[in-house]
């Protein structure tokens, strides 16, 4: 069926060209640059632009090796569809969008820098020992069927269709899946009646204190103050509190009990002691203090 | 030049992809590890499709994205489910394997 | 043996209603086991609900079972001699290859009269306990249990072949546990019990080690196939198979060295005594002995041993019975003599089985009665057992001192009474024994003779010392004692062992009836009758004077008017002492095999200790230390799985890279 088997011989004229070679060498240094960076870039956002160069840089490699249907499959899935989603997923998750580079387990990046260096040695010792000669191209086959695209559905609807049909049965099962795992029960909106009964029968019947009350200013970050000084953590929208922005400046202390004056005192050096080092970054990191 | 060489540098990107899966923490970029080494592999594929003159290496390139389109979808919703119940999408939070 | 068995007729599939066909009325007498067994279960089973009539349903099947045995007498006398020799055959109990065992009764004039002696002396028992027990509110549960042991003893004796038999004498000895410790909630009854049970074990393993020697060297159990294929086995094997069977004996009938049980299960129930630990079960020993009779005439050595334990049971329950205070361990002393004596008769082969099976028929009535009288004396003496505290009761229970009397008249041998009858014939035949013989067995005879006599006279010492403690002499009682008369249903079972005391030994020996009734089982020549001579004979006469003698003795000590009996034990000879303590048979086994063991299983528990638990501890400690060790490896962390998912790879990739290379 495949022409080029039965006659290999004519193809082996196919050689390398020099506009290929330098293409190679100048796009294969920045896809490994690129990859790279997807390691060790700190904000997956970077991460997810330098996949999507090397994504592309892989796609025009695809053209060169005579495939350009897995081009534009390429670009079109990958680096369109399946790239859109990691950023969605970022967008979602948010405040995590950015990740330490601190290592939690002890030896593990030491043992993996030396394992994929083994790795690596051991495929490169492999694969340089392997001549293959020149290409032999695709060029007989692609003119037999009349083009890429005819070529590849010919297989894909022929050789392939079992293989094909299961992948089709697949991304139904994985839209499936996502859609039930991603999606969440919708809360029957309560009342006005339901939320006063939830109020009363709660912690808190009457409001939750406002920032800034019996504080020096009642900017939104500022924490509201109890009688006694203490500062109501109640009082700082959760929001605030879970983004770890800037806590509120400790006001001047112009009256008030000393008390009050060192709970006012306090509670910002506390803040200040927890934000230093990349802590602060990532809500992701509190848990692996 | 050696056509070896795009298998040389498939096996360089599936190693750097395979580094990142162990040294990064953060969930999403570790999946987008795994993307890069599946694209390794697919650039393997394509080349070998090209220098033995068949399309079968196109034709496994082109299943593999789809599977790995339908990888990334399911995975994706685990992270937003792990995110939602944990608030963290890094992937040593999720230790449970120990108990 | 002369055996005509009814069994040649029959064959291994036929039912029930055949065998009834063929053997007549005998077919039922498994009914005679199944009767008591049934109301047991239904006693045992029933609870509290069955409460108000359940004793008089035990009363009832014993009384039925006392029937059927009957029945089966007449049915046995109908046949001509040779034929009194019948197999009835239930069912067949289980067949492995060419080894069968039935359960199949035999009925001959052995088994009939054990079985009679069971039944009647047994319902006799029943009725006396329905009074004696009135006021326990375990009754009940007595009569299940007396009912229990009344079928398992009757299976013992009717069985016909040695492994049903085994069923039986494992019977009696649960049955015999559970009475001796009816009153368990008394420490001393339970340890009692434990202590019979435990004993009766050793011996039970001679039974049982008995059957297997049978089956591997003979190949079958029955009576029947053993005794028929003794001879081919050897002499050895038999004397083996002897001592075993002795072994066993020894363990239920208390003959030394296994005889220390027997004075502590006087702890039980007095009806209890008088039944099983004086009239049927501790006789089981002599029956077995006897009915194995042709092996251990294949077994002289067996035979002779049989004879010296024997001897010495005699002569060391009869001292133990001189010294005891306690009304019914002096009884029990008196048991374990005159069970030794009826183990002599049967050591001296088939001459003494005859007497030995009389002897121990007639002991029945009258130790059954004396218990009786016993349990009537402490029944009015608010259970007060020391004779120390009895005295001048004749005028306070006149029926009992006169049942009591007769009893003790028959155990003596007063001429005329049964004990007489039974006892001179084994006498006589102790001095007869191996007069033929060559070598030893000329001393023999005249040794065992000359012990017998003495244990005549002891007989007739502590007997005495019983009924004058007892019955004469100034009241020794507590004050607050008010002895009255046992009721009739008391007095009554009493009045009719007293009467068999008096008639039965004539009855059976008058004219040799019983020897030649015996004779299909027994194989014993029979002597013609001579009344005269045995009333002339100088033997009958030194017993006769020993009796007076040891009469006399008594009333010296503790029948005069002015005879001193101290309500306290006084100091004792050495002598006494020792018998006070069951001649230290407690302190033998102690020392020879309870300290012994002791230490065996303190150097086994720490063998198991250091060295098992050590070795199964080093190895778990070892298993979790490494375990340890390899689950510091799982961390919980993918990364962590992923990083020896990756080494793994590039071993893979180093191995393929090696072979290619290579």
């Amino acid at each position: 069926m495949n022409p080029i088997s039965e006659s290999p011989e004519l193809m082996l004229a196919t050689v390398i060209s020099a506009g290929e070679t330098a293409a190679f060498w100048v796009l294969g240094s920045i896809a490994v640059l690129a990859a790279l960076g997807v390691v060790l870039l700190r904000k997956a956002v970077h991460s997810a632009i330098m996949l999507a160069l090397v994504m592309t840089i892989l796609a025009v490699f695809y053209g060169i090796h005579q495939a350009p249907f897995l081009m534009v499959v390429q670009i079109v899935v990958y680096t369109g569809a399946v790239l859109m989603l990691f950023l969605f997923v970022l967008m979602l998750v948010g405040v995590s969008s950015a990740d330490s580079l601190t290592e939690t387990i002890r030896g593990q990046r030491v043992l993996s820098a030396v394992v994929a260096a083994c790795f690596l040695g051991a495929l490169a010792i492999g694969l340089t020992r392997v001549r293959l000669g020149a290409p032999q191209g695709l060029d007989a086959g692609t003119a037999e069927a009349g083009g890429n695209v005819p070529w590849v559905a010919l297989e894909v609807f022929h050789r392939y269709v079992i293989a094909f049909e299961a992948t089709g049965a697949l991304l139904i099962v994985a839209v499936l899946g996502a859609l039930i795992l991603a999606h969440q029960e919708r809360r029957r909106r309560n009342s006005q009646r339901d939320q006063s009964r939830a109020r009363i029968r709660g912690d808190h019947p009457t409001p939750l204190p406002g920032p800034g009350t019996y504080a020096r200013h009642n900017a939104i970050d500022a924490p509201a103050l109890l009688p006694d000084g203490s500062v109501a953590k109640l009082s700082i929208n959760p929001i605030l509190a879970a983004r770890e922005e800037q806590p509120p400046e400790a006001p001047e202390v112009t009256g008030g009990s000393d008390e009050a004056h060192d709970a006012l005192d306090q509670q910002p050096g506390q803040h200040t002691g927890e934000q230093d080092t990349d802590q602060r970054n990532t809500g992701t990191e509190r848990g692996e203090d | 030049m050696d056509p070896m060489n795009y298998i040389l540098l498939a096996a360089v990107l599936f190693t750097i992809g395979a580094v990142g899966v162990l040294v990064r923490r953060n969930a999403i970029i570790v999946f987008m590890c795994v993307e890069l080494m599946l694209n390794a592999c697919n650039l393997a594929f394509v080349s070998f499709a090209r220098m033995h003159g068949t399309i079968e290496g196109q034709i496994v390139a082109f299943f593999v994205m789809v599977v790995a389109a339908a990888e990334v979808v399911v995975g994706l919703a685990i992270i937003m489910q792990i995110f939602r119940t944990r608030r963290s999408a890094s992937i040593d939070d999720a230790s449970l394997l120990k108990h | 043996m002369t055996t005509i068995l009814a069994r040649d007729t029959m064959t291994q599939a036929q039912t029930l209603a055949d065998t009834s066909a063929t053997t007549g009325a005998l077919g039922y007498s498994w009914l005679m086991i199944a009767l008591p067994l049934a109301s047991a279960a239904i006693l045992l089973l029933g609870g509290r609900r069955v409460d108000p009539w359940g004793h008089w349903l035990g009363l009832a099947t014993p009384l039925a079972s006392f029937v059927l045995a009957l029945v089966g007498l007449f049915a046995l006398l109908d046949r001509t001699p040779a034929e009194r020799e019948v197999v009835v055959q239930v069912y067949e109990w289980l067949s492995v290859g060419t080894f069968s065992v039935d359960v199949s009764l035999l009925l001959d004039p052995l088994s009939i009269s054990f079985a009679l002696l069971i039944t009647g002396v047994g319902s006799l028992i029943h009725i006396y306990s329905v009074g004696y027990m009135a006021e326990d509110p375990g009754r009940r549960r007595f009569f299940a249990y007396l009912n229990l042991f009344l079928a398992a003893m009757l299976l013992l004796v009717l069985a016909d072949n040695y492994a049903l038999l085994f069923i039986g004498w494992e019977g009696v000895g649960l049955a015999s546990y559970l009475l001796i410790g009816f009153w368990q909630y008394k420490p001393s009854a339970a340890v009692a019990a434990k202590k019979a049970f435990l004993i009766n074990r050793v011996g039970d393993i001679g039974l049982l080690v008995a059957l297997m020697v049978m089956f591997a060297a003979l190949g079958s159990v029955t009576f029947e196939a053993v005794h028929a294929s003794a001879g081919e086995a050897g002499t050895t094997m038999m004397t083996v198979l002897g001592l075993l069977l002795l072994l066993a004996a020894c363990g239920k009938s208390a003959q030394l060295p296994l005889q220390a049980w027997l004075l502590d299960a006087m702890e039980g129930p007095t009806p209890v005594s008088a039944l099983i630990h004086a009239a049927t079960m501790v006789t089981a020993g002599v029956y077995l002995i006897v009915r194995s009779g042709p092996i251990f005439e294949l077994a002289p050595a067996a035979q002779l041993t049989v004879a010296i334990v024997g001897a010495a049971t005699m002569l060391a329950g009869a001292i133990i019975g001189c010294a005891k205070d306690d009304i019914k361990k002096a009884l029990a002393g008196s048991t374990m003599s005159q069970i030794g004596m009826m183990v002599l008769a049967a050591g001296l082969g088939p001459v003494g089985y005859a007497y030995a099976i009389a002897h121990l028929l007639t002991h029945g009535f009258f130790k059954a009665g004396l218990f009786l009288g016993a349990g009537s004396v402490m029944h009015g003496m608010h259970d007060e057992v020391n004779m120390r505290r009895f005295g001048g009761l004749r005028s306070a229970m006149p029926i009992t001192f006169a049942t009591f009397g007769l009893g003790y008249l028959a155990i003596i041998g007063f001429p005329f009474l049964s004990g007489w009858w039974t006892k001179e014939g084994i006498i006589a035949a102790a001095f007869g024994y191996g007069v033929d013989a060559v070598d030893g067995g000329a001393v023999t005879g005249p040794v065992l003779g000359s012990l017998t006599l003495l244990v005549a006279g002891l007989t007739a010492f502590y007997m005495s010392r019983i009924m004058f403690l007892t019955f004469f002499g100034t009241r020794r009682w507590d004050a607050d004692v008010h002895p009255h008369e046992s009721p009739g249903s008391m007095t009554w079972p009493m009045i009719l062992l007293a009467v068999g005391s008096v008639a039965l030994g004539a009855v059976l020996v008058f004219g040799y009836r019983f020897a030649e009734f015996l004779q299909p089982a027994t194989g014993a020549e029979v002597a013609t009758f001579d009344l005269a001579a045995m009333l002339t004979d100088p033997i009958a006469l030194a017993a006769l004077a020993v009796m007076v003698l040891g009469v006399a003795l008594a009333w010296y000590r503790y029948g005069r008017t002015d005879a001193q009996v101290p309500r306290e034990q006084p100091p004792g000879t050495v002598v006494t002492v020792a018998a006070r303590n069951d001649l230290y048979g407690d302190a033998v086994n102690e020392t020879l095999f309870e300290r012994p063991g002791q230490v065996l299983t303190r150097a086994a528990v720490t063998v198991d200790e250091k060295v098992v638990d050590g070795a199964v501890h080093g190895v778990a400690a070892s298993v979790a230390g490494s375990s340890r060790a390899l689950s510091r490896t799982q961390t919980g962390f993918g990364r962590s799985y992923a990083l020896t998912m990756l080494l793994g790879a590039a071993v893979v990739v180093t191995a393929m890279l090696a072979v290619l290379a290579g």
